[in-house]
């Protein structure tokens, strides 16, 4: 299981420093420079590096606080970095709002999901780019074609190995890991290059949590990379193939899980050790 | 062999139970039916003169302004807002338009269409300040409430106008089905409700105007524009609100500055009696189109029957009550 994922996986221990040598490389999906972002006194991105390869699922670690939700807000569109540069494919992108980012195929699971309970899961899963009806109807009128969103989400739901039936029902009567299973579908279903999910097994018990983790995988296997935000050690060390993390605002240090323990990750995450190699850059 | 049949039926119908219940309409679809054809029973059976075609032309009649109110009153409430002026926005629309058309001798039709315009700017200026100052609904349109009710009675010095046009009152005359005469103005009411509920029901808009109400960061996340949803639904009620004026005008037939001053209230009774939700996201433009009914239904009874009409309000606010409780009960429990 490891052996195949390491021929994916980069060979080294990044230690942070030495990312602009990766800069322009091939299977960079996904790359951030020096991204800054304060609120007023606060610093929550300082100057923070990031780079996504491909067919990885990448892991986000670190304390609460330490910028990893406002990371990948930035990469998603949904925050805009004072500082700092984003590059999808090496080329600089800048994304304003989500929508900017979806176009370029990146899809967000949120932290706190952004689904709307009183809405259906065939709604919710195309809530802002809904289908419509072919013809004058569509066009004209914009008459939703629900049939088809609906048949979609159905067929998501059944790829992903989601055991969700009925696409009428709300949200909001579904169990935290169903709830999961939609938002999940959702960024699976239109990603076109990468997805990234914010802390999806927060709220889990133990099995629908081995289904999230089993969720993630299908998507990678599909040839999407996923980056993984989680506070779980024991998830992050049994999917990812490579984690990043986070302390005070930036990379800290990038290892990967066949090299480096549970305690020796922990001490990075909480300050404890240097990074294990060269220093990050500017630490 | 018996036993493990007799436990299939009852896995089998356990869940066709299960799927009922969750197909089933809930409390906040049903109620309101359930409360209009309860209303009409007693009616009907307390008065010979309630189950008549002539009668139910009347109801009508009588809810046309308020269930037109109660549309835009719907969108508003749907993002999670209220509007607390559109009774004062729709007197200054009346008095623009009559007193335009009477005083300086516009062409009716012009007269119209700047009431209309007044009303939509009215809208947008609601839904501007709501969405870009970010001031909580209920404070905005309490502003406005007070502007529009004292432009009103600036403009109109106070003198209610009469001797309008005939295009004016145009939607007040009737046509006939069978032996019953419905006004126009009916008939435009009805044809709002319709079209309203193709836009909340069938059209990407009223998805995003649901989703706004419902989850508004989540909605932002998903790309939906929020800030130009809530803009529009205000603009729209606002415009709505012209087309009430207009309903107002060919139903008093004069232009009156004191007009439709409870009709604001009444216009989120027939909201909420109507199952939609004060915290926005859940509701029915079909329900508000009950909930209009029911308190149409219950005054015209109880005029029927010979109740004083100060019992039609204590009755009103007692289901008003009884139909925001439902609602809070009903999210108490989803969470
Ligand atoms: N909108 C905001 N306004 C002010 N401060 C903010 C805002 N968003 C985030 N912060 C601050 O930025 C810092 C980083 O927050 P962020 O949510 O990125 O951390 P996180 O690593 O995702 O934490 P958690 O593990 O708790 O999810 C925190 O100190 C937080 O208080
Ligand atoms: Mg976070």
């Amino acid at each position: 299981m490891r052996g195949t994922m390491d021929y994916r996986a980069p060979q080294t221990i990044d230690s942070g420093a030495p990312q602009t040598a990766d800069s322009g490389r091939k299977d960079i999906v996904l790359e951030a420079r020096g991204l800054v972002k304060r609120y007023g006194q606060v610093t929550c991105l300082d100057g923070c590096d990031f780079d996504l390869r491909v067919g990885e699922v990448l892991a986000v670690i670190g304390d609460n606080g330490a910028g990893k939700s406002s990371l990948i807000k930035a990469l998603s569109g949904a925050l805009i970095p004072d500082e700092g540069q984003i590059l999808v494919d090496g080329e600089p992108v800048r994304f304003h709002n989500p929508t900017d980012a979806r176009r370029y195929g990146i899809e967000t699971v949120y932290q706190d999901l952004a689904v709307a309970p009183a809405l259906d899961i065939a709604t919710n899963m195309f809530l802002g780019r809904e289908l419509r009806r072919k013809g004058p109807l569509g066009r004209y009128l914009r008459i939703l074609d629900k049939p088809a969103m609906k048949h979609q989400a159905e067929q998501e739901m059944s790829k992903l190995k989601i055991g969700l039936r009925s696409m009428t029902s709300p949200v909001e009567n579904l169990s935290g890991g169903q709830r999961q299973g939609v938002a999940v579908a959702r960024a699976a279903a239109f990603a076109q290059r990468l997805v990234i999910m914010d802390e999806p097994t927060a709220a889990l018990g133990v099995r629908e949590t081995g289904q999230v983790l089993d969720l993630i995988r299908r998507i990678r296997d599909r040839g999407l990379p996923v980056i993984l935000i989680s506070h779980n050690m024991p998830n992050v060390f049994e999917v990812a193939d490579r984690i990043h993390i986070q302390r005070l605002g930036r990379r800290a240090a990038v290892v990967l899980p066949t090299e480096c323990t549970m305690p020796e990750v922990v001490a990075i995450m909480t300050g404890a050790t240097s990074t294990g190699g060269p220093a990050p850059a500017g630490a | 062999m018996a036993s493990t049949k007799a436990a299939g039926a009852e896995i089998k119908l356990r869940n066709s139970v299960g799927s009922f219940a969750k197909n089933a309409p809930d409390l906040a679809t049903l109620g309101p039916v359930i409360a209009l054809v309860l209303a009409g029973l007693f009616f009907s059976i307390k008065s010979d003169r309630f189950l008549t075609g002539g009668n139910f032309s009347l109801i009508l009649q009588q809810v046309m302004v308020v269930g037109t109110l109660a549309i835009g009153q719907t969108l508003i409430i749907l993002t999670a807002g209220i509007d607390l002026s559109n009774g004062a926005i729709m007197a200054l629309g009346n008095i623009l338009i009559t007193k335009l058309a009477v005083d300086a001798g516009l062409n009716p039709f012009l007269a119209i269409g700047l009431g209309l315009l007044a009303c939509t700017a009215f809208g947008l200026l609601n839904g501007g300040l709501v969405t870009t100052i970010r001031l909580p609904p209920f404070i905005v349109t309490l502003g406005t409430l007070n502007i529009a009710f004292a432009l009103t009675h600036i403009y109109s010095n106070e003198e209610t106008i009469s001797d309008l046009p005939a295009a004016l009152t145009y939607l007040g005359k009737t046509f006939n089905v069978g032996q019953t005469e419905i006004t126009y103005g009916s008939l435009l009411m009805i044809a709002l409700f319709g079209i309203a509920w193709c836009i909340l029901t069938q059209t990407s808009a009223g998805r995003h105007i649901y989703a706004v109400g419902d989850n508004p960061e989540g909605a932002r996340l998903t790309g939906i524009r929020t800030r130009r949803v809530v803009l529009t639904v205000y603009a729209v009620a606002g415009f709505i609100y012209g087309i009430a004026s207009l309903l107002l005008v060919s139903r008093t037939g004069v232009g009156d500055p004191n007009a439709g001053q409870t009709d604001n209230l009444d216009s989120i009774t027939a909201v909420v009696l109507g199952g939609t939700s004060l915290f926005g996201g859940r509701g029915s433009v079909a329900g508000t189109l009950l909930g209009a009914l029911i308190v149409g239904v219950i005054r015209n009874g109880l005029q029927l029957i010979g109740t004083k009409s100060i019992y039609q309000v204590l009755i009103t606010g007692i289901l008003v009550i009884l139909a925001v409780a439902i609602d809070q009960l009903a999210r108490r429990r989803k969470a």
